[in-house]
């Protein structure tokens, strides 16, 4: 990052990997955890996310000076509430199979903490198109770690990948993986990893901090402060 | 009645919501340092989904289904989730000042909390009637509570331990919650 990059491209940069939602912010556990039974119901999490966090940013980014201070955080959650609901239609009626496996963590996508965090910490003082830029990074960071994480669950847990069987016959499966225990220890696993190769994660300050803790609500208040300023020096 | 407790019971430890379902993860790993506000968190979150799941339920029941508004019901459920802790908070602060101050801070986290948009969901997913949505609801809860303060005391020990470095911070305490979601799967083998 010595190097002046192009804006839209630091901000790709920044969402993928220096400020990964996932590993490195910690943000955006829930739907993480749950649906990284399989690579695929990973990859249709996070497209999901992206979609919708591109267009939360753009819209939030355009209305940014006519939405009061005041109320902004509700307008943001209805903003987001609206554009959740396009996207569950949608799902509902082009992907069913998508749709059936994901079920209830689609409406849940409304209080995951990367879409208000991003509105709240980016968009909402920023132009639209850096905005769109960094909904598209953060989405795609998002997406890759739920691709990960499924995919080694569904390797360990099941034998297959992206459905195709990769593991022989007669290795058996750890069935463990492919129940709620595995999702936190891969996880845990992951952000070990990310710690032992020397990024940074945040989560300790965002975890163990006081007034951050809570993730979500919290964080727009107190945190998104910290996040605003750690990418301002980026 | 023998249907409401097995309600209960399945919400709080056969469908573990933060251990079996992962809503409300973040708070989980962010509030779970000590015992005493995991507990106060515990509290405000029983007493807030509880409301929630009756108001969501009546506001379905009542207004979306009968217009076909079917597909409004996520909007409409995370701004009542938003206005009732607004509620609560405010009633709160008028009337118990002393529970308004343990549970103060955290009221305002349970607004993005998901355990309570996916109660309210989830309730209408499963097409319970009023008493049995605010069973689950309570149920659910009291699951939070349980799996948040368990976290707590066994963070409380792990500090004092000599943990490999990359793992201390998140990723172990991750670990200890995967370890509580092994225990918490021998509650399904439990049948009626």
């Amino acid at each position: 990052m010595s190097k002046k990059m192009n804006p839209s491209l630091e901000r790709l940069y920044n969402g993928i990997i220096k400020e990964n939602p996932t590993l490195v912010l910690m943000l955006g556990m829930c739907p993480t955890l749950a649906v990284s039974t399989q690579a695929i119901n990973g990859i249709g999490m996070g497209l999901s996310t992206t979609a919708v966090l591109i267009l939360s940013n753009l819209i939030i980014s355009l209305l940014r000076k006519v939405i009061p201070d005041e109320v902004r955080l509700p307008a943001y959650i209805v903003i987001v509430a609206s554009l959740v609901t396009v996207t569950e239609l949608l799902m509902e009626g082009f992907l069913p199979s998508v749709y059936e496996a994901l079920g209830i963590y689609i409406p849940l996508i409304v209080v995951n903490c990367i879409i208000l965090g991003r509105a709240e910490a980016y968009a909402n003082k920023n132009k639209p198109w850096l905005s769109v830029m960094d909904g598209l990074g953060m989405g795609l960071g998002f997406t890759l770690a739920l691709t990960l994480a499924g995919l080694v669950r569904e390797v360990l847990g099941s034998g297959t990948a992206f459905g195709v069987q990769v593991l022989p016959e007669s290795v058996p499966p750890i069935g463990i993986f492919a129940q709620p225990p595995g999702a936190f220890l891969v996880i845990a696993f992951f952000v070990a990893i990310m710690n032992a190769i020397g990024i940074k994660t945040r989560q300790r300050k965002l975890v163990e901090s006081d007034g951050c803790d809570g993730g979500c609500a919290a964080c727009q208040a107190p945190c998104e402060k910290k996040t605003a300023k750690g990418s301002e020096n980026a | 009645m023998k249907e409401l407790i097995l309600i209960i019971i399945a919400g709080a430890l056969i469908n573990n919501v933060v251990l079996n379902q992962f809503l409300g993860i973040c708070s989980f790993l962010g509030v779970s340092r000590q015992i005493k506000p995991s507990l106060c968190l515990g509290g405000a979150v029983i007493f807030v989904i509880t409301i929630a799941s009756a108001v969501a339920n009546l506001l379905y029941t009542f207004l979306l289904k009968p217009f076909n508004l079917d597909y409004m019901k996520t909007i409409v459920f995370i701004l009542i989730i938003a206005a009732l802790v607004q509620i609560v908070e405010m009633f709160l602060k008028k009337t118990s000042p002393t529970l308004y101050k343990a549970l103060g801070i955290y009221l305002p986290l349970i607004t993005t909390n998901c355990a309570v948009l996916g109660v309210a969901l989830t309730n209408v997913q499963n097409d319970y009637d009023f008493l049995q949505s605010v069973f689950a609801g309570f149920g659910t809860a009291v699951g939070y509570t349980i799996a948040i303060v368990l976290l707590a005391g066994i963070r409380s020990r792990i500090r004092e331990e000599d943990i490999p470095k990359p793992f201390r911070g998140a990723p172990v305490v991750l670990i200890a919650a995967a370890l509580m979601s092994v225990a918490f799967m021998g509650f399904s083998g439990i049948t009626w």
